[in-house]
């Protein structure tokens, strides 16, 4: 569904991406880890078409899509649906009216249906009391999961999850994890989920890549990658300061 | 050397930074005429810029009314023309001062804010998240803001220019003895229609400068805090220094 191609990109001067090659298959699970700076979230923002490439190719449905501008981006970008590392909600707007805003702005649905599937959004991510409350009211947990409802708004076949748990307490991390698997079975998206949550993720990942500096390492499923013999994935699986990744 | 490397860097990023403020207007006007018109977040900036405005212009309408009243009679009294303080206090309103320091008073208010406001959805990736999900930022956020401000400085103009004569016509008729019907009279005989529209069109210009620059400015915000706090500075600081120079050059044309 998803096929990234010897993806290059820098940033004055600096190569954060060098050469990533990863392809994502329709309805998985794949959460790229690495480092913390180490380009993951720059990847995200290649596939939301937010930023370009510096060279190589991102397909999806075999669709090349830096070529892509005006309205042919803006229906790459309905197919997506992103939850950003700090939940980027308006904080103008109560948690009900962010869930509902994508809702109000791109369909043509009534009133009436809007608030309904904004209810049962809500219901889903355990926040059906918290709609009158405003982003700052609410805990960081809340704040993720109501970023969760708002980008499955718009029903997208892609879901991106930047760091989804960063900053929770493990129980949170928890929850929102059976959160993201629970919506995944029911809805049946695509997600690329970018985490530090190491084992955790190992439990709802369905392949896991890691991403070390500018390239991918190692793609495999769970168990491969606990198995790897790359003492890089080896190292930063076990968190064991001494190794090929210098902590600095 | 150094000099000349230092002043190029210097020539060239003012050039690069004037190129992309360009292209930022560029890109909202041609927003602007696509429907359909974001009303309510319109209706939401009139309110932003304009209603919350509305005490701070009454308040320095009044003030600089009163000491244009009181410095324009002593220097009249020199030439026993005592009798020209109406019109002297309501050309220098409606021509010149009411829509420069109306446009001042509102950048301090409202511009900052602006500014800040896009700054700190900018650093959250609130303003991702809008075109992340297909809605253009520039139609959502940008052209209901410049909007506003086209519709909202001449308002906020012509409230300080009438409170600024009623101010005048308390120092001068009240207080220092100028006959109500002079004041009053002479006025309508000097003051003339394109007077009114020529400082009216000055405060529509200045409302499409101070939204362009503090949007601007707030968009491209830095990172962090203090990135949203070098661009509210730079936006205040380049809005006020655009109105005093395009006043000038507006008013050598129109003159």
């Amino acid at each position: 569904m998803v096929e990234i191609r010897n993806l290059h990109k820098s940033f004055r001067g600096q190569h954060v991406l060098k050469g990533v090659d990863l392809q994502v298959a329709k309805g998985e699970i794949l959460v790229i880890i690495g480092r913390s700076g180490g380009g993951k979230s720059v990847l995200l923002r290649h596939l939301m078409g937010l930023v370009r490439q510096d060279k190589g190719e991102i397909l999806i449905d075999g669709v090349e899509i830096s070529g892509l501008r005006g309205s042919a981006l803006d229906q790459l970008r309905e197919r997506f649906g992103v939850v950003f590392q700090g939940g980027a909600l308006f904080d103008s707007m109560t948690v009900f009216e962010n869930v509902a805003f994508p809702l109000q702005e791109k369909s043509r649905l009534p009133e009436e249906a809007i608030r309904e599937k904004t209810l049962t959004l809500l219901k889903q991510v355990g926040l059906s009391d918290m709609g009158h409350k405003y982003p700052a009211e609410v805990s960081g947990g809340m704040r993720k999961r109501v970023a969760l409802a708002r980008a499955l708004t718009m029903e997208p076949e892609i879901v991106l999850f930047d760091e989804p748990t960063t900053g929770l307490d493990p129980i949170m991390v928890n929850a929102i994890h059976h959160l993201i698997l629970d919506l995944h079975r029911r809805v049946g998206f695509t997600a690329v989920l970018v985490s530090h949550e190491i084992p955790e993720i190992f439990g709802i990942a369905d392949r896991v890549a890691m991403l070390h500096e500018g390239t991918v390492v190692a793609a495999g499923t769970p168990e491969a990658i606990q198995a790897s013999a790359n003492p890089v994935v080896r190292q930063f699986i076990t968190g064991d300061p001494e190794g090929p990744i210098h902590p600095n | 050397m150094w000099m000349f490397r230092l002043l190029g860097q210097w020539f060239i990023g003012v050039l690069r930074d004037g190129g992309q403020m360009v292209i930022f207007l560029g890109s909202a006007l041609f927003w602007t005429f696509v429907p359909p018109l974001k009303w309510r977040r319109m209706i939401g900036r009139i309110h932003f810029i304009g209603a919350k405005s509305l005490v701070i212009i009454l308040l320095t309408g009044a003030f600089t009314g009163m000491v244009l009243g009181l410095q324009v009679f002593y220097t009249l009294a020199k030439f026993g023309s005592e009798a020209f303080l109406g019109p002297a206090v309501a050309l220098s309103l409606i021509r010149e001062l009411g829509p420069v320091l109306c446009a001042l008073m509102v950048t301090g208010r409202a511009g900052s804010a602006l500014t800040a406001e896009i700054g700190i959805m900018r650093i959250t990736e609130q303003i991702d998240a809008l075109t992340a999900m297909a809605l253009n930022p520039m139609r959502y956020l940008i052209v209901p803001t410049i909007l506003a401000g086209l519709i909202v400085f001449p308002l906020l103009t012509a409230i300080f220019d009438l409170v600024g004569i009623y101010g005048g016509y308390l120092v001068g008729v009240k207080l220092l003895g100028v006959g109500e019907g002079t004041y009053f009279g002479e006025m309508e005989t000097y003051v003339v229609l394109r007077d009114i529209t020529q400082g009216l069109l000055k405060s529509v210009s200045f409302g499409l400068l101070v939204t362009w620059v503090c949007c601007y400015k707030g968009f491209h915000t830095g990172y962090g805090a203090e990135g949203v706090s070098r661009a509210t500075t730079e936006a205040v600081v380049l809005s006020s220094v655009l109105i005093l120079v395009w006043d000038y050059f507006l008013g050598s044309v129109l003159l």
